[in-house]
């Protein structure tokens, strides 16, 4: 075990899977200087500059170019900046990177990784804010993981580096400098098994990335208001862990998904209709989602942070069921 | 090969006329020289991206015609598994990477397929064939500005058939048209009769000899003209009669036959090649309509490693 930040963690797994498969390369505007967050800080000095590879502010040749070089044999790692820019790129990832395997009859796959950096962040306002995790959840074809510890972030990035879909990759640019214990070595952790935060026997929250961690605060509270909260993060969210999800609401009764991301559509949407569809029975009280209201983010944090659903919601969320 | 390819699109129309194309397809009647000229200079090993208009390509890149035919039909024996259609047609075996339903989507792909061969230090060629509708879309500009800095093994041809869909190109077209485009890129590029199957065959062979050599990418715009509608469905009815039938008198195959014939080839050798292939490609569309359609189940292979599609999520 070391201790290090979640960008270090996904540093950390980038490295060692360059170094474990030559064909593993990283393409993105900035790299070479480290990439906008320092997420890629040094690698270039290890491994070259054709390996870590600078790339035009060009976001559908970096993801076009990257579906063809993964066609051709390569396994690259697509650095996409902010998942906002991304959506340059929405054909080259939804109609050739998702859809190459299955529409060509099995000939090729496409194993690449988008790192879609996301999420809130020192006041970027509505066009480097977004958490669009959701969007891609609705697509066949791809994988969609988003990591809320250092040591996750390691574990799934290098899984989605030796996957053979197309994964897309979110990282919260809220949580870059989050310390924690990341495990040594060759760790790989499978897609679609949750972890479990915090166990509960009275309600269920469901969440993931950065958010993961306003809901565990809430639950931390809330023990000590005498309401015993358990707490599921998702990991991925295609495929997601519908397992561990309906056996913790079998045994607690009460379902509170909360996500950054905005709640009309969000991926709470889906998971608080699966357990409607098949626990229906099994529920104390209306299954509850907290997500961001359908508003662009603005800049000025007051205006900011009405997006955001605080620990305060959650906890008066949680109360508001308990008390049927 | 021309002849070929003419008697595959031949029986592809005959097909839909029949309605057993279940799709739009777009016949590249008129523009074999371009398919034959390019594939002929390239390895199997080379990489081929191509576009909705694609089947000539295909055929010409090594396909195997009833396979491709299946394919259009949606049947079993299809080149794709009867999952793509004639827009998705791929042969990894030969290297075609695929045809593409997006204009001009090809073009960053191939890019990509390039910058993988300089990656991996091979020496081979990934070409894009892309159509005059796409060089006012953005992967025009991105792909062939990826090539440019990378210096990577590509050949981008445009195939300038005179019409975008159905809107002459040329009326949405600012500038001075796609060689000045790829020239402003730092590009190579040049400019020939596309139906002038040896004009077409001498560009690309130098061309393909330059990229090998580490030249970097080249850039052929090859003028042609689409003798038949957008799709197999549409009659054309905004062109002038008379243009199509100056086109007509332009016909690729006829110029090669009559440089054939000069050179001294018999009447009876050429008619011979052209019935051959007609024969071929009856042959391909009644086995075509013979096969059975896929089995349901392949409904669900083929999306992704990981997460299983079956699953009660809809």
């Amino acid at each position: 075990m070391a201790v290090m930040t979640y960008a270090e963690a996904g540093k950390t797994a980038l490295a060692e899977e360059m170094r474990r498969d030559p064909l593993v390369w990283a393409v993105g505007e900035d790299l070479g200087r480290g990439g906008v967050f320092g997420q890629y800080a040094g690698l270039v000095d290890e491994f070259g500059p054709e390996r870590i590879s600078d790339a035009p502010i060009s976001e559908a040749a970096i993801m076009g170019a990257s579906v063809g070089a993964a066609m051709a044999g390569t396994r690259p790692v697509v650095e996409m900046r902010f998942a906002d820019f991304a959506l340059c790129a929405v054909d080259e990832l939804i109609n050739q990177a998702a859809k190459a395997r299955y529409m060509l009859g099995g000939q090729t796959k496409v194993p690449m990784v988008i790192r879609e950096p996301m999420g809130m962040w020192r006041s970027s306002a509505a066009q480097h804010s977004q958490s669009l995790e959701s969007w891609y959840t609705h697509i066949p074809g791809l994988v969609v993981a988003v990591p809320s510890t250092p040591a996750d972030n390691k574990g799934l990035l290098k899984a989605a580096i030796r996957c053979d879909d197309p994964v897309v990759y979110f990282e919260h640019k809220n949580i870059w400098g989050l310390e924690g214990e990341v495990p040594d070595g060759d760790v790989v952790l499978p897609f679609g098994k949750a972890r479990m935060e915090r166990e509960g026997s009275d309600i269920t929250i469901v969440s993931w990335s950065s958010q993961l961690h306003t809901a565990s605060r809430a639950a931390a509270t809330l023990e000590g208001q005498g309401i015993s909260a358990e707490v599921i993060d998702l990991r991925t969210l295609w495929p997601w862990d519908r397992d561990a999800v309906f056996a913790s609401v079998e045994k607690t009764g009460r379902l509170l998904i909360t996500h950054e991301s905005v709640s009309v559509g969000g991926f709470g949407a889906e998971i608080a209709a699966s357990v409607s569809e098949h626990l229906f029975k099994a529920l104390k009280a209306p299954v509850r989602r907290r997500g961001a209201p359908r508003i662009p983010i603005s800049y000025a944090p007051p205006l900011e942070d009405v997006v955001r659903v605080s620990e305060e919601r959650i906890i008066e969320t949680v109360k508001e069921m308990m008390a049927g | 090969m021309m002849h070929r390819i003419r008697a595959f699109e031949e029986a592809a129309a005959r097909a839909n006329e029949d309605k057993l194309v279940l799709g739009a397809i777009h016949l590249s009647i008129g523009q074999e020289a371009i398919a034959s000229g390019v594939c002929r200079n390239l390895r199997s090993s080379d990489y081929l991206l191509s576009t909705h208009r694609g089947h000539g390509h295909t055929l010409a890149k090594g396909a195997d015609a009833t396979a491709m035919m299946s394919e259009l039909l949606g049947r079993e024996g299809g080149i794709c598994q009867g999952k793509g259609g004639s827009m998705h047609i791929a042969d990894f075996g030969v290297g075609m990477l695929g045809a593409n339903g997006v204009v001009a989507a090809n073009i960053n792909i191939a890019a990509g397929a390039a910058h993988a061969i300089k990656l991996k230090g091979d020496d081979g060629v990934a070409c894009s064939i892309f159509g005059d509708g796409a060089i006012n879309r953005g992967p025009f500009l991105e792909g062939l500005n990826w090539a440019g800095v990378f210096k990577l093994p590509a050949l981008f041809v445009c195939e300038s058939n005179g019409f975008a869909s159905t809107t002459r190109t040329d009326a949405m077209t600012s500038g001075d048209g796609a060689a000045a485009r790829a020239r402003a890129l730092g590009i190579a590029a040049e400019e020939i009769d596309g139906n002038d199957i040896v004009a077409v065959d001498e560009a690309v062979r130098a061309a393909v000899d330059a990229i090998r050599g580490g030249g970097g990418p080249r850039f052929i715009l090859c003028q042609t003209y689409r003798l038949h509608g957008h799709t197999a469905s549409d009659p054309a009815v905004y062109r002038q009669k008379d243009e199509v039938k100056a086109a007509w008198g332009n016909d690729p195959i006829a110029r090669c036959a009559a440089l054939l014939r000069e050179a001294g080839v018999e009447a009876e050798t050429l008619e011979a090649h052209r019935d051959a292939a007609a024969f071929e490609m009856d042959q391909a569309y009644e086995t075509a309509k013979a096969a059975p359609w896929p089995d349901i189940s392949l409904a669900y292979t083929d999306v992704q490693d990981i997460g299983d599609p079956r699953e009660r999520a809809y």
